[in-house]
């Protein structure tokens, strides 16, 4: 195998310790009279977009940032939960970059890229500097440090966590961080606006077509640099734990005009999520990954045991993970952990009214630690009901929220009975290819935070998503943008009259016409539904190819049946959320087909993947390094017609074993 | 179950707005409130009639962009959640359910019940924050924070920004949401720096955006998704008095 000459990662060379360190000193600058001429256009403001956009401007650049949403504060990095890691080794515990880093390349089953996770890793412990120095009110210990919790997937306790709100309460910070640059007018917030295309003038990416969803209007906006920073494509399956509104039109968009995608298949399906309860059902909840640090998962021994679970005796309850991986007991990885849950129900092994749930039981965690406050308390032989008392203190103020929202959703008290969990569709490892740069095949055009294959290879880690996001934000971009924007200081100011912004503006607006012109039977919220239908079914846990062959028919149907028959009320030109799901429904019916070829051509299994024709003896994924040890970057030609180009991985300081958690 | 819902459309801010009455059939108890509203919608689109439109996005109580005025009350009758959060369960088979957007002068109506927040942003652009570029920061240990002060700290930082506060209040004030910023950055020693300027920057731009004065009824927090305390309300009263006290702005 040898890498595409069309894919250039353009790492550093030098010993993987230096690389960074060497760029940083040697990135091309832009001198600040020169950053004031240099516009960079932010999409999104999540984790990702907010630092990036926040950051840029205190360098000096001009800045303009877009989001869907009313503010960017309700980016959905909002609803992270369980944490954010760093190598900052505050527990003493063993800790270390590389650490981090070989965890982060073994829990991906090495379909990672070596110098951007080391990278990663290196600037990890910044993060929470930068996020303490804004006030981020992290979790602390008695004597006033931070405290650490574990995640699953890895021996340390390296996750910093505020509650089971860590994401809102970084997003604020990186919110409070650029609506300062917003006072200051150094960056100019567009909310409630959709970007709807990327301008392309002769090769380079400059420039956005959006669409302000409050009046309809469709703008232009110029800049040097687009950066793409617009989340995961999860909702690609209907039902995930993704806020309604992610989708992958930016993505998507810029992916048609020439952005490669990288490895569209990589779906993390997240173990411990409240179960599917009814048809209405119109997003799924995860309970973060970091109940599972106390919680233990399982389910009867016996067939179809209908008995309430309380009556389900220590003997009769098989702790299938613990059983399964010792090593690592409940804190394998989500994919391993997803699929054993799988496994349980398929056989029959499920609870709950659907049997597709599986037990996350917190008694023995309120009985461990109702034990332990009463010995600290010094209550000597404390009655079982003081146990649980104390118990259930520590466990409500470590898990309050979540089991909180447990009990608002499905009525059941989580104290007293063991929640039911089943996997859901939770993140997108792929996205657009990005090199070292985080820039896509496409001159100018950036991809930070989850829109971005980079870092995660097929599975990601718990608490490493926001990490990425803000190390791609503060930490990376306002350096790798230098080595771009330094040769675009001599363009000077980009006309939006160009005729390349009047081409694709007019795109736009024939494609808005054309969906609302329709007039079909069927609503966009039920051709959403069917496509995911289709994408859990074959492209979901498990995959094989003629599934995913059948799955690409259907698809194709959908989106012909889409086109025909999509019913869009309203018009263009006011505040229409039935158009703005309509367009975003057409573009998933697009990538769906991707994620199916991709996952087709994947004859292996890794990570998230599973491709059941690949596995072990033992039901564990087979991968096939000889083969497959590459990205897979998808050229879009033409509807249906993509070009696969691979990236070689290159493995120089891991060896590269079989992923066992045993 | 079967509803009546008596429903606030308004085309936009310019237009008049009116209740409609819509007759639900077939929802169970089961369903969140905004799916029942999806439920709603869908019905509307196969009747050629033009869906309801209402701000949501994260549907699980964090992102606050969900927005109801439910049978008079701000997120509807349960204590301690958002619109998003709440299950038909809290309401009985053959409920009239009244729905409006927030009303306030600062929160113009955009269409049915979305309505403009983006004067909160405004608010904390003008000083709800800490002074820090990227790169600026030590070490996150080196500086301890006392439990206490850092918890005190995060209840304060739930506030999710979703405007109940301003919707309960009879004056539209928005003390709660501006106090929740203020105390939780001056309760921290990161905030200390410029707490004064903050309180007088945040109040003036609070008072600018048309938000009303505060007359201490508290409705605002009994109906805030959050539970944000008046405790918030206190301690940015004695911030800011103690800002004018010692300030040189005149
Ligand atoms: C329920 C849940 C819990 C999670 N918990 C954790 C956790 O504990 N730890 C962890 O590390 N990770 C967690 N994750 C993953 C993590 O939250 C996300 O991967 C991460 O926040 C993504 O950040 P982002 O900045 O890339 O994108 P997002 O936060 O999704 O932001 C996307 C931005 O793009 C904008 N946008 C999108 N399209 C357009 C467009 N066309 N035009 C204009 N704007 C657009 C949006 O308005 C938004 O501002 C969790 C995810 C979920 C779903
Ligand atoms: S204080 Fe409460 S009601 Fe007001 S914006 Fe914050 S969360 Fe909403
Ligand atoms: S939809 Fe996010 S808080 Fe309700």
């Amino acid at each position: 195998m040898a890498t595409s000459s069309r894919l250039n990662a353009k790492i550093p060379e030098g010993p993987l310790q230096d690389k960074w360190t060497k760029y940083r000193s040697s990135v091309p600058l832009v001198n600040p009279s020169n950053k004031r001429r240099l516009e960079v256009i932010v999409v999104g403001t999540g984790l990702a977009g907010a630092s990036a956009a926040a950051t840029l401007a205190e360098l000096g650049y001009k800045v303009k940032a877009f989001c869907f949403q009313d503010s960017p504060r309700r980016a959905h990095s909002i609803a992270a939960q369980g944490g954010i890691n760093a190598a900052k080794n505050y527990q003493n515990d063993g800790d270390s970059i590389y650490r981090l880093f070989y965890d982060t390349v073994k829990g991906g089953d090495y379909r990672s890229r070596e110098a951007n996770v080391y990278r990663l890793a290196e600037v990890s412990g910044s993060i929470i500097d930068q996020c303490v120095a804004q006030g981020v009110p992290f979790a602390r210990e008695y004597g006033g440090l931070l405290s650490n919790r574990s995640f699953g997937g890895v021996q340390v306790q390296r996750t910093f966590y505020a509650a089971g709100q860590t994401g809102q309460q970084l997003l604020l910070g990186a919110y409070s961080a650029l609506e300062r640059q917003v006072g200051m007018g150094t960056v100019q917030m567009y909310t409630r606006h959709e970007m709807l295309d990327v301008v392309v003038i002769d090769g380079k990416c400059q420039g956005v077509i959006v669409r302000n969803l409050v009046t309809g209007e469709i703008e232009r906006h110029a800049g040097h640099a687009v950066l793409l920073c617009s989340g995961g494509y999860g909702n690609v399956f209907y039902l995930s734990t993704n806020a309604m509104g992610c989708n992958v039109t930016a993505a998507w968009k810029a992916h048609k005009r020439g952005a490669f995608f990288g490895n569209p298949c990589f779906t993390q399906i997240h173990p411990t999520c409240i179960p599917v309860s009814s048809e209405h059902q119109s997003k799924l909840t995860l309970m973060s990954e970091s109940l599972r640090n106390d919680g233990r998962i399982w389910v009867p021994k016996k067939k179809d045991d209908t008995r309430n679970p309380s009556q389900i005796l220590e003997e009769e309850r098989d702790y299938y993970l613990e059983r399964r991986y010792p090593a690592f007991g409940n804190l394998v990885p989500r994919d391993i952990a997803s699929r054993a849950a799988k496994e349980r129900c398929d056989a029959g092994y499920g609870v709950g009214p659907s049997k597709m749930a599986v037990y996350l039981d917190y008694s023995s965690a309120i009985e461990r630690y109702g034990r332990a406050e009463a010995n600290k308390n010094n209550i000597h032989s404390p009655t079982d009901e003081q146990v649980r008392a104390l118990g259930k203190a520590v466990v409500k103020e470590k898990y309050g929220n979540l089991f909180d929202m447990y009990k608002q959703i499905t009525g059941e008290d989580p104290y007293e009975v063991p929640m039911r969990i089943y996997p859901a569709v939770h993140y997108t490892m792929g996205g657009l290819w990005v090199d070292y740069n985080l820039m896509t095949t496409v001159p100018g055009l950036y991809a930070l935070g989850e829109a971005n294959f980079s870092d995660h290879g097929a599975n990601r880690l718990g608490a490493s998503a926001l990490m990425q996001g803000l190390a791609d934000g503060y930490f990376v971009i306002p350096y790798t943008i230098g080595s771009y924007l330094a040769n675009e200081i001599r363009t000077g100011a980009i006309a939006t009259s160009h005729p390349a912004f009047e081409k694709t503006e007019q795109e736009v607006k024939d494609r808005i016409e054309k969906l609302l012109t329709i007039n079909g039977h069927t609503s966009p919220e039920q051709f959403h539904r069917r496509l995911g239908h289709i994408m859990w079914n074959k492209c979901g846990m498990a995959r094989n190819e003629q599934g995913l062959r059948e799955a690409i028919e259907e698809i194709r149907t959908l989106r012909q049946e889409f086109w025909q028959d999509v019913r869009v009320m309203g018009t263009a030109n006011e505040y229409n959320p039935e158009l703005d799901k309509a367009s975003r429904v057409a573009d998933f019916l697009e990538l769906g087909e991707l994620m199916c070829l991709d996952a087709l051509d994947r004859n292996e299994s890794c990570g998230g993947h599973f491709r059941e024709e690949y596995q072990t003896e033992e039901g564990e994924a087979l991968r096939d390094d000889e083969n497959y040890m590459y990205v897979s970057a998808w050229e879009y030609h033409n509807d249906s017609q993509w070009e696969l180009h691979k990236e070689d991985l290159e493995y120089d300081n891991i060896k590269i074993a079989q992923r066992s958690y045993k | 179950m079967h509803l009546t819902l008596k429903v606030w459309r308004q085309k936009n801010n310019d237009s008049e707005g009116r209740f409609e009455t819509y007759e639900l059939d077939g929802i169970s108890s089961d369903m969140s409130f905004l799916e029942m509203f999806d439920v709603l919608n869908e019905k509307l689109i196969a009747e050629n009639k033009e869906p309801v439109a209402f701000d949501h996005d994260c549907r699980e109580g964090i992102c606050g962009m969900c927005s109801m005025y439910i049978n008079g009350r701000p997120h509807g009758p349960l204590q301690g959640v958002a619109t998003c959060q709440l299950h038909m369960r809290s309401f009985n088979d053959g409920d009239t359910i009244v729905v409006e957007p927030w009303r306030a002068v600062a929160f113009p109506v955009i269409k049915d019940l979305v309505v403009s927040r983006t004067a909160f942003d405004r608010i904390v652009a003008s000083g709800g924050f800490v002074s820090v570029n990227t790169g600026n920061a030590q070490d996150a240990n080196s500086l301890p924070v006392p439990k206490e002060a850092a918890d005190h700290a995060f209840m304060a930082a739930a506030c999710i920004g979703c405007g109940a506060c301003v919707a309960a209040c009879k004056n539209s004030s928005a003390m709660l949401f501006v106090s929740a910023k203020i105390s939780q950055l001056a309760l921290l020693p990161q905030g200390q720096a410029e707490r004064k300027i903050r309180a007088e920057k945040m109040v003036a731009q609070m008072d600018t955006e048309g938000f009303g004065a505060c007359t201490n009824t508290g409705a605002c927090s009994a109906e805030c998704p959050k539970e944000i305390s008046m405790e918030n309300i206190a301690r940015m009263n004695r911030e800011y008095l103690g800002a004018k006290l010692t300030s040189s702005a005149v």
